[in-house]
């Protein structure tokens, strides 16, 4: 045995005996984990994070959160001598001044964007593969409080610059803030110190974004990644693949290596934008002052949303018992971002109470075999979609000479119009993506090869496809109807019919082929 | 007896003095009109660069603005609007207007300069108001403070025309333009004269030494240079998203897929 050996030998050894860690990871390293290319997207997630800490602990070296007023001298002639606040003085500062310090402001900037745009991309995997069933509840309650305070978390970081974007955001939030009946206006003054904007609000949220919330999403992502690693991760269905195993490669080395190097692609890809395309450029937006405001003033993709509901409420408000109530800001701002993401959080509840599945799922479902999922998620994506072109509907405007008002009104009417279409659409073409299913299992596959017949008669030629393709095509269980096995009793009553109807659509299927249908086919393929 | 005297009493006296002071007067008028006959000259060329625009104003713009300008149906009156407006109008192309849309939009001018300023002269001859600048006249360089005048541009301009003057939307398909690459005289006269949906920013609202520094701070967003990298536009944080999604992502996600495609 070499010197060297012996010598890594010995420090295993000692530490071995003090902490036991060598039975712990011999357990753990050989963890297989399935592969495939959408399970990277939570990774991109975690990667950004990682990069955000990275960065944004550099940024805190330079930044000043107060609202202390400061005459700004630093380099950029065109603010010069200009009244400002320490906040956005030192964010120019650490802009020109400090050597890297935009690149490391614009890497941050732009891993935020992509940390929330994972998040989403993530979710969606997620959904669509029904990968939240049980026994993975709890990681998607967790998924959604992740992205719930991914929202918060980026606002805070958009407003923390105190420049003129910047403090319009928070304008903003302060009146969402006051459109809560009764106590808006005293939660607003508790959360600003007084009067808006105060001098207390920047060094409050700057607290919140370097130290609250990065300590809670180290805790969440924490569990998010402790019950992955209990619970086993999800694999797509495959032959050889079961509820019982996982089928892939072991941690050490494949994954190891493999997401050792994926995070530095997400680093390389994060700095190269950082590096070449500009982000939040506070000294073309100049100091925050309440009196100013900028046109085309939006907030970042993940709040885009919010604001074009915002941007789509009619002006209705009413005054009761001495209380303006803002119906405008209270419904688009609050009561419908809280419907939908409730709804989100208690979706695996709805479906599992609604199917009656109460399995254990660890195979995902292939999109197209759940329909009246699928359709349900791109209903929700359109919707979205829809919300995020209306806030940036002036960008829109001027860009494409459209009129913001035509894009309001499309937004008022395409809100409740195109979601339900794209419902029926997505459902009809996960129907028909099974019926192609079952064709090729039935069929085999199209050569496009054109045989003619003694007879004249012009056949095209099928080929079988394979025994695993097959499997993989076939093996999801159908899901059964709920009413016929259940009592009578869980069916009647409004809740119980609803519950009936909701199992019926959900249950939408395409015969998959039986044993019965090959025979009949026989050899007799054409 | 003096000579004077007695022709004083002579009864000829009274008419021939009349007939004198009237030759007097006569011909001092005459001098007096002859006098500004140099002057003459000048109101003859202006006038007739006000009967110049007076017909090319006939021919190209009274089926709307009115054959007196003074407005229409579908036109306002040019009446008191001065030579500004229409050196920014008929100079930017905006007038006449291609079609009747929302908003008369900037392109090639129809008239050269000289027909403008005959234009701009018959306008201005109809009443007072505020007139045409040229670019050397505007002192921005010497008298303008540029962060002063960007102070003064996000107050008052940048809530249609954006933080760094790229434009806006405004209501029902009308905007305001962007101000990249307008020339200092054009941004001048829309502040005098508030065209289209633009308000007038007199100078009792902002002193003509502001409005210098506003065009200074416009000249110098024209050169700034993109420090972060590629400007995006500079339209906030749409394109910044749209960028995030479709170049960030989009690349992780292929790193993704080839990385899963390796392990095969």
């Amino acid at each position: 045995m070499k010197t060297s050996q012996r010598a890594a030998g010995a420090t295993a050894n000692y530490v071995d005996e003090r902490t036991g860690a060598a039975k712990w990871l011999k357990k753990n390293l050989t963890k297989v984990f399935p592969d495939h290319w959408s399970f990277m997207l939570g990774e991109v997630a975690l990667y950004s994070f990682i990069i955000l800490l990275l960065t944004g602990t550099f940024l805190t070296f330079w930044f000043d959160p107060s609202q202390r007023e400061v005459i700004y001298n630093g380099s950029y002639m065109p603010l010069s001598g200009l009244h400002m606040s320490a906040a956005y003085d030192s964010t120019l500062r650490l802009s020109f001044d400090v050597r890297g310090g935009l690149l490391m402001r614009q890497i941050h900037h732009w891993s935020a964007l992509i940390f929330m745009s994972a998040i989403v991309a993530h979710l969606f995997r997620v959904f669509f593969t029904g990968a939240f069933r049980k026994p993975r509840e709890f990681n998607w309650l967790i998924g959604v409080g992740l992205l719930t305070f991914g929202i918060v978390e980026g606002f805070l970081g958009y407003s923390l610059p105190d420049d003129l974007l910047s403090g319009t955001g928070i304008r903003i939030a302060e009146a969402i803030l006051q459109a809560i009946p009764v106590v808006g206006s005293y939660l607003s003054f508790f959360a600003f110190g007084g009067a808006f904007p105060g001098t207390a609000f920047i060094p409050r949220i700057f607290i919140v974004h370097v130290l609250l919330l990065p300590g809670l999403f180290l805790a969440l992502i924490t569990i998010h990644l402790m019950l992955v690693w209990y619970q086993k991760h999800t694999q797509y269905p495959g032959p050889g693949r079961t509820e019982k195993n996982v089928v892939g490669y072991p941690l050490m080395p494949v994954y190891m290596a493999k997401a050792g190097g994926f995070f530095f692609v997400v680093f390389g890809v994060t700095a190269f934008l950082g590096a070449v395309a500009s982000i939040n450029p506070i000294w073309l937006v100049g100091p925050y002052t309440p009196g100013q405001i900028s046109a085309g003033s939006q907030p970042d993709w993940y709040m885009g949303w919010l604001d074009g509901l915002v941007r789509a409420a009619p002006p209705i408000e009413t005054h009761a018992f001495g209380h303006t109530i803002s119906w405008n800001i209270l419904i688009p701002g609050l009561i419908l971002p809280g419907i939908l993401f409730t709804g989100m959080a208690l979706y695996p509840f709805i479906e599992s109470w609604f199917t009656g599945d109460k399995r254990e799922h660890h195979l995902l479902d292939r999109p197209r075999n759940a329909p009246n999922r699928t359709a349900l998620g791109v209903t929700s994506i359109v919707f979205i979609l829809i919300t995020i072109v209306n806030g940036g509907n002036d960008i829109i405007a001027t860009h494409f000479h459209l009129t913001i008002n035509g894009i309001m009104w499309f937004t008022r009417i395409g809100l409740f119009v195109i979601p339900p279409i794209a419902f029926v659409i997505t459902k009809r073409v996960c129907l028909s993506l099974q019926r192609s299913d079952r064709d090729l299992v039935l069929h085999g596959r199209e050569t496009g090869r054109l045989v003619m017949m003694p007879n004249g008669e012009m056949v095209e030629v099928h080929e079988p496809i394979s025994d695993a393709k097959k499997w993989t095509l076939t093996q999801h269980q159908r899901p059964e109807a709920l009413p016929a096995p259940l009592p009578e009793s869980a069916t009647v009553g409004l809740k119980g019919k609803l519950r009936a109807r909701m199992n019926r659509a959900h249950a939408t299927q395409i015969p998959a082929p039986t044993l019965t249908d090959l025979k009949e086919l026989g050899e007799g393929h054409h | 007896m003096k000579p004077l005297s007695s022709f004083r009493r002579n009864r000829v006296a009274g008419p021939i003095l009349v007939v004198a002071a009237l030759f007097t007067i006569g011909t001092a008028f005459g001098v007096a009109s002859a006098l500004p006959s140099a002057q003459t000259s000048i109101t003859t060329g202006t006038s007739t660069l006000v009967s110049q625009g007076k017909e090319l104003f006939l021919r190209g713009c009274s089926s709307c603005h009115g054959l007196h300008a003074e407005g229409g149906s579908i036109a306002p009156s040019l009446i008191g609007v001065g030579s500004a407006a229409v050196d920014f109008q008929v100079g930017t192309g905006r007038m006449p207007m291609a079609d009747m849309s929302q908003q008369a939009m900037q392109k090639k001018p129809l008239y050269n300069p000289q027909e403008t300023a005959a234009l701009a002269a018959y306008v201005a001859s109809l009443a007072p108001g505020p007139s045409s600048v040229t670019n050397e006249s505007l002192t921005y360089e010497r008298d303008g403070n540029s962060a002063l005048g960007g102070q003064l541009f996000r107050t008052n301009c940048a809530m249609c025309h954006n933080f760094a003057g790229q434009g806006g939307a405004l209501t029902n398909g009308k905007y305001a333009p962007s101000l990249m690459g307008v020339e200092p005289k054009n941004i001048y006269e829309a502040m005098i004269t508030g065209p289209q949906s633009m308000p007038k920013f007199t100078d009792a609202t902002i002193t003509p030494q502001q409005k210098l520094s506003i065009i200074k701070w416009l000249q110098a967003a024209n050169h700034e240079q993109n420090q972060g990298g590629a400007s995006l536009g500079r339209v906030g944080p749409v394109t910044e998203g749209l960028l995030g999604w479709v170049l960030g992502l989009g690349l992780l996600i292929g790193a993704a897929v080839w990385l899963a495609m390796k392990a095969k």
